[in-house]
C-alpha cells in the first residue's frame, strides 16, 4: 500500500487565532481513517485546509505525490479529493437530481456519470423516488444521503466526510456507515472520516488520529486506540467503575 | 371600435416597454442573487448598448440583425471587463460599499459616452427593419416596431431561462447563488460564476437599449428609463427571475395605460404607486419568498 495523502506540519489560522498547530499525518491508499476530537479541536479546519477552502500558513500537503497546498479548490476536486462538509450543505432550491449532477460538475464522461447516478440510486434507493423533489424539502437524513451521493458523483479517490452521523437516528447512522464501508470496498475509495461518534468511526476505520486543541496527540491503529484508557474514557464514554475509580483517585493524589 | 383600437395599441405598447423593463430587471436580479449587490449601473449599460447599436447601424451600416448580435456580444464583454477590473478586487468588501461603486460605474459610463466623438450629449435615433410598418386587421392597426420588440425580447428571455434551467453552467450558477460554500466543494469556480453573471446582466441591459432606442431616442440620459426596472424587480420579489419579467410587464402596461387615460403626470408615478400598493399587501413582492431562516 502506498501513501495517498501526506500532510506535514500544517498551521491554519482564523485571523490571529491559530486553529491548527502543526499537524502531520499520512493516509494510505484504500484505507478508512478517522480523526477524533472534542468540539472545537480543529477537525473541520483540517478538512477545510485539505480542500483549500482555507490556506495553511505553513506546511505542505501532498496528494498522490503532488503538492496541492497552493492549488485552488476546483483543481483539488479535479484531482479526486471530494468532501462531504459538515451540516448537510445541499443546494436547497435544486432538485435531488440536479444536486447529484452538480457533484459531477467537473466531469465530461456522460456514460460514466449515468453509471454513477445509478450507483448512487443503488446505495440510496429513496433518492431515486425523489429525483424531482427540491433538496430543501427533504428530511435531514435524506439530505445527508443527497450530500454523500453528490460527493460520490465526483468519483473521488479520497472521500472526506465531516460528521456524517450528526443528528441522524441510530438506525440511519448504521445504514450510512454500512454504505461508507461499501464505498470503500466496492470502489477502493480512500475514506477520511471525522466524527464525534467515536464508537461508530472506530468500528469501520483501520487507523485513527486524536486531535486536541489543534494538535494530533494520538496516531495509531483503531484497535490500539480502542484499547487505550484515555480514548475509552473521553471518546468512548466507557467507565470501568471500580478499577478506573481508584485509578483516578490515585492520579489525582499524585499532583495534589 | 375606436376605443378598442386605442386600448389594444396601448396594451401592446405597454407589453413592449414592459418586456424591456423586465429584461433590465432580470439583470438586477441575477447580479443580486449571486453577489448580493444591487447594480445601479444597469441603466447606463442599457444606454451604452443603445449607443453601440446606433454606431453600428448608422456609422458602420451593419444590418439590424448583425448589429443586434454584435451589440449583445460587445455588452457581454463590457460586463465581463467590469467584473474583472472593478468588482473582483472588491470581493469580501461589504455589499453597501460595492453598491456605491456601481453608482460610480454608472457615472463613469456616462462620462465616457459624453467624450466619445459622434456620441456626446446629443439625441440620436436609428431605424430598424420594422420602423414605420404596420399590421392591419380590420380597423385595428398595430406597429411592427412594437411587435418586433416583444418577439425579440421574449425569445432572448426564453433563451436565458432555458440556459439557467437546463445547462450545466446555468445550474451551477443557480447552485452558487443558493450555497456558495457547497458550490466550491463541487469544484465550481465562483469567480467564473460571478464573471458570467455580469456578462449576462450587461448583455441583457444592452439588449434593452437596442430595443428601446427605436421607440424613444438614443441619448446619454437613457439610463433613467432603465432605472424603472428597479421597481419592476422589487415588484417581482427581487430574487425571482420570472418575478422580474412579470414585474416589468405590470409596470410597462400600467404606465402605458396611465399615459393614455389619466391626466398628465400620472404616467411617471404609476409604477411607484403600483409598487407601494403591492408591497403593502405582499411585502415580499409578487414572487418573493419570505426569507427562510435557518434555526
Ligand atoms: N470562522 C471561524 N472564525 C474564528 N474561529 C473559528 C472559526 N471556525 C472555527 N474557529 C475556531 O477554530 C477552532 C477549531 O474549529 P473547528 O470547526 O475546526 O472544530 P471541530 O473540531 O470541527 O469542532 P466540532 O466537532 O464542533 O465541529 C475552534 O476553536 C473554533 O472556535
Ligand atoms: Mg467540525
Amino acid at each position: 500500500m502506498s501513501v495517498m495523502l501526506k500532510v506535514r506540519n500544517i498551521e491554519t489560522y482564523y485571523g490571529p487565532i491559530m486553529a491548527i498547530k502543526g499537524v502531520s499525518f499520512d493516509i494510505e491508499e484504500g484505507a478508512v481513517v478517522t480523526i477524533l476530537g472534542a468540539n472545537g479541536a480543529g477537525k473541520t479546519t483540517i478538512l477545510k485546509t485539505l480542500s483549500a477552502i482555507m490556506d495553511p500558513q505553513k506546511g505542505t500537503i501532498e496528494f498522490m505525490g503532488k503538492r496541492i497546498d497552493s492549488l485552488p479548490p476546483e483543481k483539488i476536486v479535479a484531482m479526486g479529493v471530494s468532501q462531504v462538509p459538515e451540516g448537510r450543505e445541499v443546494f436547497h432550491d435544486l432538485t435531488v437530481k440536479e444536486n447529484l449532477l452538480m457533484g459531477a460538475y467537473l466531469r465530461n464522461d456522460r456514460a460514466g456519470i449515468k453509471r454513477d447516478m445509478d450507483m448512487v440510486y443503488d446505495y440510496f434507493p429513496i433518492l431515486k423516488d425523489r429525483i424531482a423533489q427540491l433538496a430543501g424539502d427533504m428530511s435531514g437524513g435524506q439530505q445527508q444521503m443527497v450530500v454523500i451521493g453528490r460527493a460520490l458523483m465526483a468519483r473521488p479517490k479520497l472521500l472526506m466526510l465531516d460528521e456524517p452521523s450528526l443528528g441522524l437516528s441510530p438506525l440511519l447512522v448504521k445504514e450510512i456507515y454500512g454504505i461508507i464501508e461499501r464505498i470503500n470496498k466496492e470502489h477502493k475509495t480512500t475514506i477520511l472520516l471525522v466524527e464525534q461518534n467515536a464508537p461508530m468511526a472506530l468500528s469501520i476505520a483501520s487507523h485513527g488520529f486524536v486531535l486536541e486543541l489543534g494538535r494530533i496527540v494520538m496516531d495509531d491503529t483503531c484497535q490500539a486506540l480502542m484499547a487505550n484508557e484515555d480514548v475509552q474514557e473521553f471518546y468512548l464514554g466507557i467507565k470501568e467503575d471500580s478499577v478506573r475509580g481508584t485509578k483516578r483517585w490515585k492520579r489525582k493524589k499524585k499532583w495534589r | 371600435m375606436q376605443f378598442f383600437n386605442e386600448f389594444t395599441q396601448t396594451i401592446i405598447n405597454g407589453v413592449a416597454i414592459g418586456c424591456i423593463y423586465g429584461m433590465v430587471a432580470l439583470g438586477f436580479v441575477l447580479i443580486y442573487k449571486s453577489t448580493e449587490v444591487i447594480n445601479f449601473a444597469q441603466g447606463e449599460l442599457l444606454m451604452l448598448g443603445a449607443f453601440i447599436a446606433y454606431s453600428l447601424i448608422t456609422m458602420l451600416h451593419f444590418p439590424y440583425w448583425l448589429a443586434l448580435i454584435t451589440t449583445i456580444l460587445a455588452m457581454g464583454i463590457v460586463g465581463a471587463l467590469l467584473e474583472r477590473v472593478v468588482l473582483r478586487p472588491l470581493v469580501g468588501e461589504p455589499a453597501y460599499a460595492i453598491v456605491i461603486v456601481t453608482i460610480g460605474i454608472s457615472y463613469f459610463i456616462k462620462s465616457v459616452v459624453s467624450m466619445i466623438p459622434g456620441w456626446g450629449t446629443d439625441t440620436y435615433g436609428f431605424k430598424t427593419p420594422f420602423t414605420d410598418k404596420y399590421v392591419r386587421s380590420g380597423e385595428l392597426v398595430v406597429s411592427w416596431e412594437y411587435i418586433s420588440i416583444i418577439a425579440i425580447a421574449l425569445l432572448l428571455i426564453a433563451a436565458v431561462f432555458l440556459f439557467f434551467r437546463y445547462s450545466r453552467m446555468g445550474t451551477a450558477m443557480r447552485a452558487t447563488s443558493q450555497n456558495q460554500l457547497a458550490a466550491v466543494y463541487m469544484g465550481i469556480s465562483v469567480t467564473r460564476v460571478f464573471s458570467l453573471t455580469w456578462t449576462i446582466a450587461a448583455a441583457l441591459g444592452g439588449i434593452g437599449g437596442i430595443l428601446l432606442a427605436p421607440i424613444t431616442f438614443v441619448h446619454m440620459n437613457m439610463g433613467f428609463i432603465g432605472l424603472k426596472a428597479v421597481p419592476a424587480a422589487v415588484l417581482g420579489g427581487f430574487t425571482s427571475p420570472p418575478g422580474a419579467i412579470v414585474g416589468g410587464l405590470i409596470i410597462g402596461i400600467t404606465e402605458s395605460l396611465a399615459g393614455v387615460y389619466l391626466p398628465d403626470g400620472w404616467k411617471d408615478i404609476a409604477a411607484w404607486i403600483i409598487l407601494i400598493g403591492v408591497l403593502i399587501i405582499r411585502p415580499q413582492g409578487l414572487f418573493g419568498i419570505q426569507e427562510k431562516k435557518k434555526v
